[in-house]
């Protein structure tokens, strides 16, 4: 059989070459991309626009006066706040393996596949650009919060921090919908079993209520959920009190989710066929 | 056409399978450079999957190809480098403005961001989408679509370029216009594979075909050849009054030589021929006799057509809708 090579140098081709950092313009270009397309349809950020909104103001009013135990809802807001941002944020990770898995049926991402580009920069462009909505979801939340009357009681220093963390934990996170964005057949597959573990690592835990008011084997699995100290962490920093423990054992979870799942979507990037 | 002896593109036993199903059993395909070949067969037949295995998109579970001379399954990053790809599965971003499509590959080919524009504008200029360069490809029509997918496969320039049912759907005219595009990239040297359902395609573009049937390739050759093999065009003619049928039938038994099928439900009289000569003798004989047609054609033969005399079999009974869309 015949190895002639073809000819085949075109100028983008020998342009590519010597660029060891390529992969970071690539992910950063599809980012880029992801960001259009917000722009393109805003209406797809309801997610994280009013549906905080709506929970912050659900969750104050309705259950306000009945949680902060004979307090009223002003009682209730400085403890809800840093829970709520954390369910909120934690929530909108799932839009993430959504979003992929709709790529893949449109198409789009056999084009990158069929780029001379890193193989991880379609993903990691994909949690970049979702990075904005998660700030967005952050921001407006925060907002609504400082509306209603709640305040940094920590400084304004160890707030933002706090910010950050839950951003930092919610891009570790959402590798695991990445991962299964990619596994999975449908948008609807993805998303049902995202909803199957939220509410429990969610609801189940420090986000609402006190721990000591929970039966013992609930309070047993809250103690290993890593949002409970995600939480914890929160509070440490927005309102005082005990922040390094809970910081580290959220940035152990941290480092854990993505070293397992950051492979497991790239394994499952390569083979989705 | 090509005076040249190197290959493009060479496969050799390309077996794919889904589960218990044989999506290719056992492909050869060889594409000097510089040269069209012309995949036809029907839905299911396995062109797609060939073209995604060639594509670096698949892995075949035996056999190998080189593309260019990389190897598709060791050297996938090299051959991505110098193919190009359009399908139904390679598109483009639906929410993104065809300018925007075509900058962010050129981003993502490593152009810096003024020489991505410049290309995409080259493109845009070239595919006659400037002006509908703003707007999101959502809005584009089908022609207009197919245009954009073609120029997002060529804006690193390939030199290997797979087109997978590129007019499927689209009208004559949108039809004519991406063949226009193919025949000028292939004087500009690319090498084009082009999987198709119609012969005619195939006909006007490859400078060889194969035919593919299940998986396998069940006949191959030069456009004239596999028509010759597949047996003849066909004269047909349609009279104004369905009345006159006999004796079209009886004009045409004499200018062929043979008794011609007459279709009495669809008005049409249908006779084998090996070329066009017989042409002007009908239509003289039409005119002398007074009878007024409202159709009278020569015809490539079908996929159909094509498919009975290679394959001793039809295309697939579950297809047919599509098969009467390419037989037109």
């Amino acid at each position: 059989m015949s190895t002639a090579t073809v000819d085949a140098a075109p100028a983008a081709h020998a342009a590519r070459r010597s660029r060891p950092f390529a992969w970071i313009e690539q992910s950063l270009t599809l980012a880029w991309r992801n960001l259009v397309r917000i722009r393109q349809n805003p209406e797809a950020l309801a997610d994280v626009t009013f549906q905080p909104i709506i929970f912050l103001v659900l969750f104050l009013f309705v259950f306000g006066g009945a949680i902060a135990n004979g307090g009223t809802w002003h009682d209730y807001l400085p403890y809800l706040l840093p829970g709520l941002l954390v369910q909120t944020v934690v929530f909108s990770t799932m839009g993430t393996g959504v979003g992929l898995n709709d790529d893949f049926a449109k198409g789009v991402f056999d084009r990158f596949r069929s780029l001379p580009i890193a193989r991880v920069a379609p993903l990691v462009g994909a949690v970049l650009g979702d990075a904005v909505r998660y700030a967005l979801s952050i921001v407006i939340l925060m907002s609504t919060g400082f509306i209603l009357g709640f305040r940094f009681q920590n400084g304004v220093g160890y707030g933002l921090l706090a910010c950050l963390v839950v951003l930092a934990f919610a891009l570790s996170m959402c590798w695991i919908w990445v991962w299964l964005g990619l596994k999975l057949k449908t948008a609807q597959g993805v998303q049902g079993i995202a909803f199957l573990v939220m509410f429990p690592l969610t609801f189940g835990s420090n986000v609402f209520v006190q721990v000591d008011t929970l039966p013992g084997f609930l309070q047993a699995f809250v103690n290993v959920n890593p949002i409970k100290y995600l939480v914890d962490a929160m509070r440490g920093m927005m309102l005082g009190g005990d922040i390094q423990r809970p910081l580290l054992i959220t940035l152990a979870w941290m480092v854990g989710l993505v070293a397992v799942f950051a492979p497991l979507a790239i394994r499952a990037y390569r083979q989705r066929t | 056409m090509s005076t040249t002896n190197q290959v493009a593109i060479q496969a050799e036993g390309l077996v794919k399978r889904y589960g218990s199903t044989t999506a290719l059993g056992g492909v050869d395909l060889t594409v000097p450079t510089g040269t069209v070949l012309g995949v036809l067969g029907p839905n299911g037949a396995g062109k797609t999957t060939a073209v995604r295995i060639l594509g670096t998109l698949l892995r075949p579970d035996a056999g190998h190809a080189t593309v260019g001379g990389y190897d598709v399954v060791r050297e996938p990053g090299k051959v991505r480098g110098i193919i190009g790809l359009t399908g139904q599965y390679a598109s483009v971003d639906e929410d993104l403005s065809g300018r925007r499509n075509l900058i962010m590959i050129g981003r993502l080919l490593g152009m810096g961001r003024p020489a991505a524009r410049t290309r995409a504008d080259e493109l845009l200029e070239r595919f006659e989408l400037s002006e509908a360069g703003d707007r999101i490809a959502k809005t584009y029509s089908g022609g207009m679509r197919r245009r954009l997918d073609l120029a997002a496969s060529l804006v690193g320039n390939p030199s290997i370029l797979y087109l997978d049912e590129p007019t499927t759907g689209l009208d004559p005219h949108a039809r004519n216009g991406v063949w226009d595009t193919v025949r000028n990239l292939v004087l500009d040297g690319t090498t084009v594979l082009l999987t198709t359902q119609y012969l005619e395609e195939a006909d006007a573009l490859a400078d060889s075909i194969v035919v593919f049937d299940k998986g396998k390739v069940v006949a191959s050759g030069r456009p004239a050849e596999l028509k010759a093999q597949a047996g003849r065009q066909s004269l047909d003619v349609r009279p104004a009054e369905p009345g006159h049928l006999e004796r079209v039938a009886a004009i045409v038994t004499e200018a062929v030589g043979v008794r011609p099928t007459v279709d009495v439900v669809n008005a049409v009289v249908s006779a084998p021929v090996t070329d066009g000569s017989s042409m002007p003798v009908v239509v003289r004989r039409l005119d002398e006799a007074g009878i007024a047609v409202t159709e009278l054609s020569l015809r490539l033969p079908s996929l159909d057509e094509v498919f009975l005399a290679l394959t001793g079999h039809a295309a697939e009974e579950v297809h047919t809708d599509v098969l009467e869309g390419a037989s037109r």
